[in-house]
């Protein structure tokens, strides 16, 4: 009897399923690479804002992309949120966004963090750079990511893994701004100065760096943020690197309109919405980025590292060279 | 097993039950094999020139390591359990099941932040002057994958070993043998078939894990798959390497079969279970201490830090919503369990009937999805299921209407993925537990007037009830950790423990993961308990008889 009870219940249950998924007409919906915790608090701000809601799905930027190709005409979506500029052109190669035509986007986000067809578009910037223990290197000790080659920084580098998406856009648009030959010789001038194999993620970089392990290292700032958030003491700052020529690497978190959205003019009125000051706000404040719209004021922790200037090359170029920067750092022995 | 009995026909309801399954299980495969339309020799040469040599030989050196020490703990465990009484032996029958809770994953995690440089263990040896283990190694990741997969050796081999007739063992015991000799040249023996079974599963896993191996900084295959598909933007290039992984796995499957088919394995006659020896103090408390150190390693010290982690960090994030995702992620693996299990009872009852090379074939094909990174699988799965929306709103459009995709974002595209991804899993302890019904129950059944279905119900069902369970309980905290499938297929709104443990770990946020990953640890202990009372309890099935 209870095993009847059981399986009725489930029958519902998988019945009811697919039936509570259909929405009000009102209802943006958004594939999401940006995880919960931090694309939520935008999602609420938003439906306070304009009384539109949001329902999400979150997954890995690849798989997201595949199954708005595989669902085609059919997908709910009508909006693709993803890190990684990389990310962005792969979608926009794959086929799965569509321009998307608004002078307020336009004329707020900078050119070279916004795809040139208006298929994707930077809603956020973190910048990658160099980090120093704040006592064992000197600020004037280093100024560029190609100084990290040089034989004085031997035993004392900590890296990421090559296979992490943040790198593969860092080492992309250098062969972009410098070449592949120069760019494979610093890379592997890189892989000799290691203090030890890389690690699985930037927090570990930093912690490294922390506790002597190694003295320099490159992650994101907001890993960073995040670390001097919740211990002021972390003895670890970033340095602004080649100030003199081409700037600082960032990298953006962005949005496309998808190919097939079934409320253009929602997505329209959420991307019209990421770009003004309250929106941009959220995106500095909660977890230490920096804005794209000039003006919004950043997060305290992030406030003390100064301003700095970032490099203009466009983002699309991360997607077009990631494979020769893949090839490149598996060539260099960048495990 | 055998040859098709008298009286049933050569086509009937299981072929169309195998040939189902088949195509289900081949939709994945489908899109492998449609990927070889387009080589990309660019990436190829890449591939082949840098990473393929490292990663067919890290893959082989890790799968070896992984399944010598998931051997040696899960049939020494299981041995030492069975054959001996020694202190809190009835305890260690069932808790050495437990580590089957705790996704490889967290467990990696867990030994990094002890153990890697920057680790809280590195730092206190640091202090002490004492050589510091490299970890970030494929060792490191041998270790682990080991402790998260012996129980699937463990389960299947003391399974065997409870349900093995004592006789045999007292037949070796009276012809001189020791009790240790026994082990070695009659209990291992008899207990082959399922050991083999149990350490496919480690070996699937361990070609499929990407979770582990990513932490670690191996080069295995499934790395190379992800590394075509997401760095060098070239998915057929992965779905390629895929099927150089499936087809290695079929070889391994192919070399069980030859194992398997050298011997029959039936019970004949009443069994008596083995009755245990009491070990003398000094080794009795020695096994004592062997089975609460791999008990330690494998879950309890593992936890103890997890909990830690989810009181300082992850507190406040403990609200009513838990109980959303906790109550979705035993919906999901209820129903996944029930489903497979169903089939694969389907799919061993035909196997049973029909013995043809055909057959084996199909049912190889049927189950090899198990070896597939997950994310492969995923999108196989939804290409498939997408194609059948696409045809559906197209008829929909013939008829002048609208009909919306049926599949998509449905609970039944997961099940369908579940299915296809654990079939082998709940295959496994059935096709066992059948193998060893003598063909001559079901001929004295029909002798009696019983019909095929009867015997099934009435004979079959009630011999397999341990296998059943043990299968149900396996696949349930499968589905439990598993997470490219969940995440890819899974409706809007349906959040689990482990889309939760992703949603933290995918941003960096390993140690407030914690509560989750603690959460799913503890769902999967409840099956877990109950599959350790149910099929390791010596007073189930077989020998429910004869309590000891």
């Amino acid at each position: 009897m209870q095993r009847r009870t059981f399986l009725t219940a489930l029958t519902a249950a998988l019945i009811a399923a697919p039936v509570s998924a259909t929405v009000a007409a009102e209802t943006l919906t958004v594939y999401t690479s940006r995880n919960e915790q931090l694309i939520q608090p935008v999602f609420d701000a938003f439906t306070k804002a304009t009384g539109i809601t949001v329902r999400f799905t979150t997954d890995k930027d690849g798989a997201l992309i595949e199954r708005l190709k595989a669902e085609g005409e059919n997908t709910p979506a009508d909006v693709l949120i993803t890190v990684d500029a990389g990310n962005l052109w792969l979608a926009k190669r794959s086929g799965v966004l569509q321009p998307l035509t608004s002078d307020v986007v336009l004329q707020k986000i900078p050119a070279h963090l916004r795809d040139a067809d208006n298929h994707w578009f930077g809603v956020s910037l973190r910048a990658r750079t160099v980090m120093r223990h704040v006592e064992r290197v000197r600020a004037d000790e280093i100024a560029r990511y190609e100084d990290l080659a040089d034989p004085k920084w031997k035993g004392r580098l900590c890296l990421r893994t090559s296979k992490n998406v943040y790198n593969q856009s860092l080492v992309a648009t250098m062969i972009a701004d410098l070449g592949e030959a120069k760019t494979e010789a610093i890379v592997k001038g890189w892989v000799a100065n290691l203090a030890t194999l890389p690690f699985p993620n930037d927090t570990a970089v930093l912690e490294a760096i922390a506790q002597g392990i190694c003295d320099v290292g490159i992650t994101n700032t907001y890993y960073l943020g995040r670390l001097v958030a919740k211990n002021p003491q972390f003895p670890v700052v970033p340095v602004w690197t080649n100030q003199q020529d081409r700037g600082v690497h960032v990298n953006v978190s962005g949005v496309g309109v998808t190919k097939h959205a079934k409320h253009p003019e929602l997505a329209k009125r959420f991307i019209e919405w990421l770009v003004t000051s309250d929106a941009q706000k959220i995106f500095a404040e909660q977890d230490h980025e920096y804005p794209v719209v000039e003006g919004t004021p950043v997060s305290p922790v992030v406030a003390r590292w100064g301003t700095f200037q970032a490099s203009q090359t466009p983002l699309s170029k991360a997607g077009e060279l990631q494979r020769a920067a893949v090839q490149l750092m598996d060539r260099a022995g960048w495990r | 097993m055998t040859g098709t009995p008298a009286g049933v026909p050569r086509f009937a309801f299981w072929h169309v039950v195998v040939a189902g399954l088949v195509a289900l299980a081949a939709a994945p495969l489908v899109a492998i094999v449609a990927s070889f339309r387009a080589i990309d020799s660019d990436v190829w040469h890449h591939l082949t020139t840098y990473l393929l040599p490292t990663q067919l030989l890290e893959t082989a050196q890790l799968l070896l390591v992984v399944l010598l020490l998931a051997f040696g703990l899960g049939v020494g465990l299981a041995w030492l359990t069975t054959a001996y009484r020694f202190p809190g032996v009835a305890l260690f029958r069932w808790a050495l099941l437990l580590p089957l809770a705790m996704p490889a994953y967290v467990l990696g995690f867990v030994y990094l932040a002890w153990f890697d440089v920057t680790g809280s263990v590195a730092g206190f040896l640091q202090r002490w002057d004492l050589p510091l283990p490299q970890v970030r190694t494929l060792w490191g990741a041998a270790w682990v994958l080991a402790f998260a997969l012996y129980p699937y050796v463990y389960l299947a081999a003391r399974v065997a070993f409870v349900t093995t007739s004592a006789r045999a063992l007292e037949v070796g015991q009276a012809l001189g043998l020791t009790r240790r000799q026994a082990f070695w040249r009659v209990a291992v023996p008899l207990a082959r078939p399922a050991i083999v079974a149990g350490c496919a599963l480690v070996a699937f896993e361990v070609l499929a894990d990407f979770g582990v191996v990513a932490l670690f900084g191996v080069e295995t295959l499934s790395v190379g798959i992800y590394k075509a598909w997401y760095a060098l933007f070239s998915l057929p290039t992965a779905m390629q390497i895929a099927a150089l992984l499936a087809f290695l796995a079929v070889l391994a499957l192919l070399f069980e079969q030859w194992a398997r088919k050298r011997a029959r394995f039936t019970t004949t006659g009443r069994s008596q279970p083995l009755t245990p020896t009491r070990l003398a103090p000094l080794p009795a408390w020695s096994a004592t201490l062997v089975c609460t150190v791999v008990l330690a390693v494998a879950l309890l010290l593992p936890v103890a830090q997890l909990g830690v982690w989810a009181w300082t960090l992850g507190r406040d994030a403990l609200t009513s919503r838990y109980w959303h995702f906790f109550a979705n992620s035993l919906l999901l693996g209820g129903s996944g369990a029930f489903v497979t299990v169903l089939l694969a009872v389907l799919l061993a009852y035909a196997q049973r009937l029909d013995g043809r090379p055909l057959m084996h074939t199909a049912v190889r094909i049927a189950t090899v999805g198990y070896a597939l990174p997950g994310a492969v699988l995923a999108v196989g799965v939804v290409a498939v299921t997408s194609s059948v929306d696409h045809a559906w709103v197209a008829l929909g459009r013939w008829f002048d209407a609208h009909w919306p995709p049926i599949l998509g974002g449905t609970v039944v595209t997961m099940l369908i993925a579940y299915t296809i991804r654990f079939l082998v899993v709940a295959f496994g302890p059935i096709q066992t537990a059948l193998a060893r019904v003598t063909p001559r129950m079901d001929e004295a059944a029909h002798s009696l007037g019983e019909t095929q279905y009867g015997v099934l119900r009435r004979i079959h069902l009630p011999l397999l009830r341990p296998a059943l369970f043990a299968a149900a309980a396996l696949v349930f905290i499968d589905i439990l950790k598993e997470l490219p499938i969940t995440l890819m297929t899974r409706p809007f709104g349906w959040e689990t423990l482990a889309t939760r443990i992703f949603e933290l770990t995918n941003d960096g946020r390993w140690k407030e993961a914690a509560l989750p990953a603690l959460a799913v640890t503890l769902a999967g202990t409840l099956p877990a308990w109950f599959l350790a009372k149910e099929v390791t309890h010596p007073t189930s099935a077989h020998t429910r008889e004869t309590p000891c």
